[in-house]
């Protein structure tokens, strides 16, 4: 491997461009996170990265950063940490600043005003495919469980209106206890 | 003092937002929309458009919209810190311990448990935003104030995605183009 120099560059450098050309969310740029890391720089092994893709999609908060920060550790520590997440949020950044000078110039516009009306229907659209999509998969588990998490989240998050973070912190115990029953039964 | 608070409520959606992509939106609307009142709930349908069609995370570039509108350059950077420091201090926590022990069934057991919960929730939040772009608000729901043409758009979205698998940025891009053909016939 490089010295620890040359590997600090790349790794902002690679961040950087992933960032700034990757639509379409986390699991995408992992996937190519692999690609150059994995496959093009050779710093981390396969089997070794399908874990840390594991643990950044598994983590809470965005996973792009997550995968920017498990790369980044593994290859140079904290000081690799640092380096990668500025390499993946500047981007977003500078170009959401942009985007939101011209929002607010153009909103009233009634031309790009009909035009985010009508997007508004689209996005719902691509929201609904993809709930439907991810439910069906939870469906077809067919874990009596897991169903009843789905039914319950979603009364009390749509109808109660309780707050998300209780929801999350509510299942997240609930995974656990199952986890460490599992282990208990399994130990029996 | 509203950097503090932008930071808490982006560190809150940073934190407890698991399974990325959507997952953070339900926990963004709570924060922006309901409890702060930082964007509408028509701004915040605008923001997750704009996401959409942008590259990088949903709450990072909802932290930097919402930080910008609210308090400008600073409060941007004050979010988008929030946002991040909760993925830097448990994702390197997890990365060390898998270094060094290599066992990960217990977050895998946790995620497993989560991720209905997560549907659910992106479920609720794609309602909000229907009733959001039909009606204008959860209080106007009524036959008579529908927007039909949304409706119908809404419906020709859902068969280009489900059926023709179309590109889902071409998609709302379509649909926004419809919207205003719609408008000036």
């Amino acid at each position: 491997m490089e010295d620890k120099k040359t590997v600090l560059r790349k790794l902002f450098l690679s961040t950087l461009y992933l960032s700034a050309f990757t639509f379409g969310g986390g699991y995408v740029i992992v996937t190519l996170m692999k690609k150059k890391f994995v496959d093009q720089y050779h710093w981390i092994e396969e089997n070794e990265m399908l874990d840390l893709v594991a643990i950044a999609q598994s983590a809470p908060g965005p996973i792009a950063v997550n995968g920017a920060i498990v790369v980044g550790y593994k290859l140079a520590g904290l000081l690799g940490v640092a380096v990668a997440i500025l390499g993946t949020i500047i981007p977003p950044f500078v170009i959401i600043a942009l985007v939101s000078v011209c929002y607010n110039a153009f909103r009233s516009n009634v031309i790009v005003g009909k035009m985010l009306e009508g997007m508004q229907a689209g996005v719902g659209a691509v929201i609904a495919s993809v709930t439907y999509e991810m439910g069906a998969g939870i469906v077809q588990e067919k874990n009596v469980i897991s169903l009843m998490i789905m039914a319950g989240a979603f009364l009390a998050s749509c109808v109660f209106g309780v707050n998300v973070v209780f929801i999350v912190i509510v299942c997240g115990v609930l995974g656990a206890l199952r986890t460490l029953a599992a282990r208990k039964r399994s130990v029996q | 003092m509203i950097y503090l608070q932008l930071f808490l409520s982006f560190l809150q959606i940073g934190a407890f937002s698991f399974g990325g992509g959507y997952a953070a939106m339900p926990l963004i609307q709570d924060q922006v929309v309901t409890l702060h009142g930082w964007l509408s709930m028509s701004e915040f349908t605008d923001l997750i458009t704009i996401s959409q069609m942008t590259p990088g995370p949903i709450a990072v570039n909802s932290a930097t919209f919402v930080g910008i509108k609210i308090a400008g350059i600073p409060g941007a950077l004050a979010a988008t810190a929030g946002c991040i420091l909760p993925s830097c201090i448990i994702v390197t926590v997890i990365a060390k311990l898998y270094l060094k022990y290599r066992n990960m069934a217990m977050l895998q057991g946790i995620l497993n448990s989560l991720r209905p919960a997560v549907v659910a929730m992106i479920a609720s939040a794609g309602i909000s935003i229907l009733i959001s772009a039909f009606w204008g608000s959860k209080e106007a729901i009524a036959f008579g104030t529908t927007n039909w043409k949304l409706v119908v758009i809404f419906a020709i979205s859902l068969v280009l995605l489900q059926k023709r698998k179309m590109n889902p940025i071409w998609v709302m891009v379509l649909a926004g183009v419809l919207n205003v053909a719609a408008s000036a016939l």
